[in-house]
């Protein structure tokens, strides 16, 4: 596989020259924190970064998409007749994701895409995604990926890695995505063995850097019920506000809620990202709701991650230790706090 | 803030053994720099969690909606203002309310401490008085805290608790003479369109995550009117339009009732200054009625009166 060497200047040109084969997203600094946005004059890539405020899911799971149109006019010829709406699957690259959010892309996956379900709109924007990674030499207090299957330099679910050294990157490609995309880039030299020796020194440095530990091994081994019952959950929950904040920063919130929009005789049939903390989320048509209390709604998002991902896909947690919803939670719940107790809840006991 | 710490505590534990209350809110301790979590105790025994300092910034009047034991809480000036007007709204009632009243000197504006860091990691924050120190891996920075406080506590002039059953310590100084509403007045000298475009600006990076509205404790609807699906009011994709409607009616909502408290603004994810909405709605209570919210039980709200002698004529 490819190893080349560019200076900064060098890799963001060779990032405008890829613009006539991908859709190239950057992270940009967009007022207080970055987003990513597509590369143009009007928003140069910024890769002196810790994370972007939200994750780069919506890239290939838009919060909103129109996935089916039809037409109410009932004198049309297409009249009530539901069609899949026109997407946009042209080749598209995510420069400088970080490894934590290209692994979320990989817990989220079997949810999308496994044998019973194939997910169309996801699994054709996944797949027409590269995805460059750009390693964490300073990780954040918060993050804790070291804990649950991943690290700062990370390559699951990458098609490349960048790593910053200083006023260079050296990029590896990782798989044959990968390497079309580093053979369409223009210029940089081959990476002689001192520069890759310091690429190894970087991520390994960046490892040590990560103290916080949060241990998700017994989890596992805990009864499902038993924990549903634990005594924690009112103390966990009081102080939350039922925002969707954690769901919607978080790269490995997938849940969705399909709508019907109608403008005069056109009707769209739209996708929304969904919250497990909002009242409406599992309201039903007779207007029961079986998570009608707060408690109930903030007990499911943590035992969706932390015990019924982990019991149905054998995959570890559904969380990528990205610590987005640590850090922006405005009422400071802080999932590190709540796995610490579901792993260690009547550890003494023997189910 | 050591002090009011203390004070708290020994009011909470002091309340439980007289049997006086049958739990406590308060704020604790939050686990990153700046960020405190509000905390229900139900035992002298965890009063020690109880913490005061300049980042409690939320509103605990939202965690009293519907509760039908006697609480204990903690309640600085804005607090206790929306403590009045849930209480005239019949959300709670007083009899079931300790007030332990805190003379505030404002909240720390964490987004304008991490703009002063340049966005650093701030893994550390330490108050002494009037300065706090954040400290990171490679800076420490001390500042003035009125240099940094929240928008809503530099323009505020109900410091202190309009309604209390003690007080942790004596009243602080009221700020006189701010010009609360001096950004209101710009944009009220826009054209329409350049108001529409200011706002479509203002709240383009919604995420539609609602947590300004679930950190109000004006908005208890049972259901809100954008989680209404019978009728649908406003369509639940990120169609700016849907967006724009769900601020202005929850601004609305808030006529009269806000009390500026700041929490929506604190919490909201990506920033977005959302009281310039319920401000201008402030100051419309304030010049055409006389009205602020929730400085006394004796009246009612400004939207639940009519008064046959009203000297508005639109009214008769």
């Amino acid at each position: 596989m490819t190893k080349k060497i560019y200076t900064k200047e060098e890799w963001i040109k060779a990032l405008a020259g890829l613009k006539s084969s991908y859709n190239i997203f950057v992270p940009v600094k967009d007022g207080d924190f970055h987003t990513f946005k597509a590369l143009d004059e009007k928003n140069p890539p910024d890769f002196g970064f810790q994370n972007t405020r939200l994750s780069p899911k919506s890239l290939v799971y838009p919060q909103s998409e129109r996935i089916f149109e039809y037409n109410l006019d009932k004198d049309a010829p297409d009249a009530n007749i539901i069609k899949e709406s026109e997407k946009d699957y042209s080749p598209q690259a995510i420069i400088g994701i970080r490894p934590c959010d290209a692994h979320a892309f990989q817990i989220v996956r079997p949810n999308f895409d496994n044998s019973e379900y194939q997910d169309p709109w996801w699994i054709q924007r996944y797949e027409s995604t590269t995805f460059v990674g750009l390693g964490c030499n300073d990780p954040s207090s918060t993050c804790f990926c070291t804990s649950v299957g991943g690290g700062p330099f990370s390559e699951k679910g990458l098609d490349a890695l960048l790593y910053d050294l200083g006023d260079t990157f050296l990029i590896k490609a990782l798989t044959d995505k990968g390497e079309t995309f580093l053979n369409q880039a223009q210029g940089g030299k081959e990476a002689d063995e001192k520069t890759l020796k310091a690429g190894e020194d970087l991520a390994a440095s960046a490892a040590d850097k990560i103290e916080y530990k949060v241990s998700t091994d017994k989890l596992k081994d805990k009864v499902q019920t038993e924990l549903f019952d634990a005594p924690f959950w009112d103390d966990v929950a009081f102080a939350c506000i039922n925002c969707g904040t954690c769901t919607y920063l978080c790269p490995t919130c997938w849940c969705f809620d399909i709508q019907d929009e109608v403008y005069k005789k056109q009707g769209d049939r739209i996708r929304n990202w969904d919250s497990c903390m909002f009242p409406l989320f599992t309201l039903h048509g007779s207007g029961h709701n079986p998570r009608a209390k707060k408690v109930q709604r903030v007990r499911q998002r943590f035992m969706h991650k932390l015990k019924y991902y982990v019991d149905k896909y054998n995959n570890g947690v559904q969380c990528s230790g990205c610590g987005r919803c640590v850090r922006n939670c405005p009422v400071n719940i802080d999932i590190r706090q709540i796995c610490k107790m579901m792993n260690g809840y009547r550890d003494n006991v023997k189910f | 803030m050591l002090e009011y710490t203390k004070k708290i505590r020994e009011t909470a534990g002091k309340l439980f053994e007289e049997d006086k209350v049958d739990v406590f809110i308060g704020y604790k301790k939050g686990s990153v720099p700046m960020m405190n979590q509000p905390v229900l105790i139900s035992n002298a025994d965890q009063v020690d969690l109880l913490h005061w300092d300049s980042n409690c910034g939320l509103n605990l009047c939202n965690y009293l909606t519907g509760r039908t034991d006697r609480i204990g809480i903690v309640a600085n000036g804005c607090n206790s203002r929306s403590i009045v007007t849930h209480i005239t709204e019949n959300q709670i009632s007083r009899d079931q309310l300790y007030i332990v009243g805190i003379p505030c000197k404002g909240m720390i504006d964490h987004r304008a401490v991490q703009r002063a860091v340049k966005q650093k990691e701030i893994l550390s924050i330490e108050e002494h008085g009037e300065t706090f120190t954040v400290k990171g891996k490679d800076f420490e920075e001390t500042f003035n805290i009125k240099d940094y406080l929240q928008r809503n506590c530099l323009v505020c002039t109900h410091r202190n608790p309009v309604i209390f059953d003690e007080m942790v310590a004596p009243p602080v100084e009221e700020q006189i003479e701010v010009d609360a509403y001096k950004d209101v007045k710009q944009i009220e000298k826009m054209d329409p369109e350049k108001k529409w475009n200011f706002f479509t600006r203002m709240i383009d990076k919604c995420i539609r995550c609602y947590a300004c509205r679930n950190a109000c404790p004006l908005c208890y609807c049972p259901i809100c009117f954008v989680d209404e699906s019978k009728p649908q009011w406003v369509g639940k994709s990120s169609d700016p339009i849907d967006t724009m409607t769900f601020h202005i009616l929850r601004a609305y909502h808030c006529a009269g009732r806000c009390t500026d408290c700041g929490a929506c603004e604190r919490v909201c994810p990506v920033g977005i200054p959302m009281r310039q909405f319920t401000k201008k709605l402030n100051k419309d209570a304030q010049e055409l009625f006389s009205w602020e919210a929730g400085l006394t039980l004796d009246q009612r709200p400004l939207l639940d009166v009519f008064r046959p002698d009203d000297y508005n004529d639109f009214i008769r």
